[in-house]
């Protein structure tokens, strides 16, 4: 016998279910008065350094069809490529960007849309420069633990080329999936597909 | 005793054999929105072991009363006036404080307040069904409301969903993002759940079932649950190497 490792287990996870936005867009969803606005709404001011890129996007399921009740969160580094929150060893990140935002999917096409800037570069855990990225997460009915993935930039083929996490991608074509496209100047769309032939790479990270 | 130094290691690796796997064909919705292909692994980079941290400020005074933060003035929700509260810890035991929990439920009568809901039973015009807090330095949380009901759900014939409150929970690091669902204490729906039952382990299960806590209970005004939370633990950051470094 040895001693226990006595580690706790980590909450198990459950659907968010189909009014997920009830809970974390309530204003969004038309319960007005609770919150002065929904949080992640609003990632920037006009103090924010960086270049204001749009991202839209639709969540698609396996029958082609758009979410309307899902609900995404993106996660990113500043201009600079620094993350505001208390665990970035750096610090310094830019004060007027929360570097986080959260979209509930139309209820009638589907679509999301965040006003951001594009982020840095982030040092990988050797020191090599990942390529600029924006860390999703997206919870829906139906999906039973909420799905990360990444959005890289178009524009970035030489950093995107040697980013050390698409380096790990064994099916080189998939690696599309995560790579936005330009809709005009600052201005991206990024597709997430659930399923099928263009499932999204996602990442147990 | 809290450690007050700011986390940065990266997180326990996920078990996914715990959580629901993502094709669960009893729970329908999930046949088209799983994805089929196997996730890529890969180490946490900074834009996992980071995330966004919440103060305090931003909470309103009736943010974890969800009695009242819909209710007109001088009115309250309708239904059995509970309080839930809980601690959350990382896998190590270690309190998580300043952790923002997000919550949203039905009334009283199963009914919730979407546009969307279906549900014959009524609304409740003083039940909004959202609320928040943080937790405290030592990963303590509360808030009140109402039980919510059970209620009818699409997927087979005949399926009910045992009551529930839908918890969001922000930790230190986008990683340990985490939405779950927290139980009641004898309701017999709860094993008969399609969406219950997606959870593989019954041990898993079991601990999403808060407890009635008749010690912390207000004689007179509210009986309470206690539901403590885990997300993912840390390792330590002495031996890494440094990012600058090598
Ligand atoms: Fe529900």
């Amino acid at each position: 016998m040895t001693q226990d490792l006595s580690y706790l287990k980590e909450t198990a996870s459950q659907t968010a279910g189909p009014y997920v936005h009830i809970g974390l867009t309530p204003n969004a969803s038309g319960i007005t008065g609770v919150y002065p606005a929904d949080l992640g709404a609003t990632m920037l001011n006009d103090r924010t350094k960086g270049t204001r890129i749009i991202i839209r996007g639709r969540v698609i399921d396996g029958g082609n069809a758009p979410l309307r009740d899902g609900l995404v969160e993106i996660w990113q580094a500043d201009a600079a490529g620094l993350y505001n929150s208390p665990s970035e060893p750096r610090g310094g990140a830019d004060p007027e960007f929360t570097g986080w935002g959260r979209c509930a999917c139309d209820g009638d096409n589907g679509e999301f849309i965040f006003h951001t800037i594009k982020p840095g570069r982030v040092p990988f855990k050797d020191g090599r420069l990942m390529a600029p990225h924006i860390t999703f997460w997206i919870v829906a009915r139906g999906i039973n633990l909420g799905l990360h993935t990444r959005m890289y930039f178009p524009e970035e083929m030489q950093a995107n080329a040697e980013d050390p996490l698409l380096l790990r991608l064994e099916h080189r074509d998939r690696m599309k999936t995560m790579v936005a496209q330009g809709e005009g100047k600052d201005s991206y769309r990024f597709d997430i597909h659930l399923q099928g032939e263009r499932e999204t790479v996602f990442l147990d990270i | 005793m809290t450690d007050l130094k700011p986390d940065t290691g990266a997180f326990f690796t996920r078990d996914r054999t715990w959580h629901p796997p993502a094709y669960t064909p009893d729970y329908k919705t999930t046949v088209l929105r799983s994805p089929q292909r196997a996730l890529l692994a890969l180490d946490n980079t900074l834009s996992e072991i980071t995330g966004p941290v919440f103060g305090h400020a931003i909470l309103g005074e009736l943010d974890n009363d969800l009695i009242h933060n819909f209710a007109r003035p001088g009115e309250a929700a309708i239904g059995e006036r509970i309080i839930v509260h809980g601690r959350v810890l990382d896998e190590s035991g270690r309190a998580v404080p300043d952790a923002l929990i997000e919550v949203w439920q039905a009334n009283a009568g199963g009914r919730y307040r979407h546009k969307k809901e279906g549900y014959l039973a009524a609304l409740d015009p003083n039940f909004g069904g959202c609320g928040r807090c943080i937790t405290d330095e030592n990963g303590n949380y509360r808030f009140r409301t109402v039980k919510p009901g059970p209620y009818p759900w699409p997927n087979g014939p005949n399926d009910w969903r045992p009551a529930h409150i839908h918890f969001s929970v922000f930790g230190h690091g986008f990683g340990q993002r985490l939405i779950t669902q927290m139980y009641f204490e004898g309701d017999p729906l709860i094993w008969r759940c399609p969406i219950v039952r997606t959870i593989p382990d019954r041990r898993a299960v079991e601990l999403l079932i808060a407890p009635l806590d008749m010690a912390n209970t207000i004689p007179m005004d509210a009986r309470t649950y206690k539901f403590d939370i885990v997300l993912r633990g840390r390792r330590s950051t002495l031996f890494e190497n440094r990012l600058d470094g090598n």
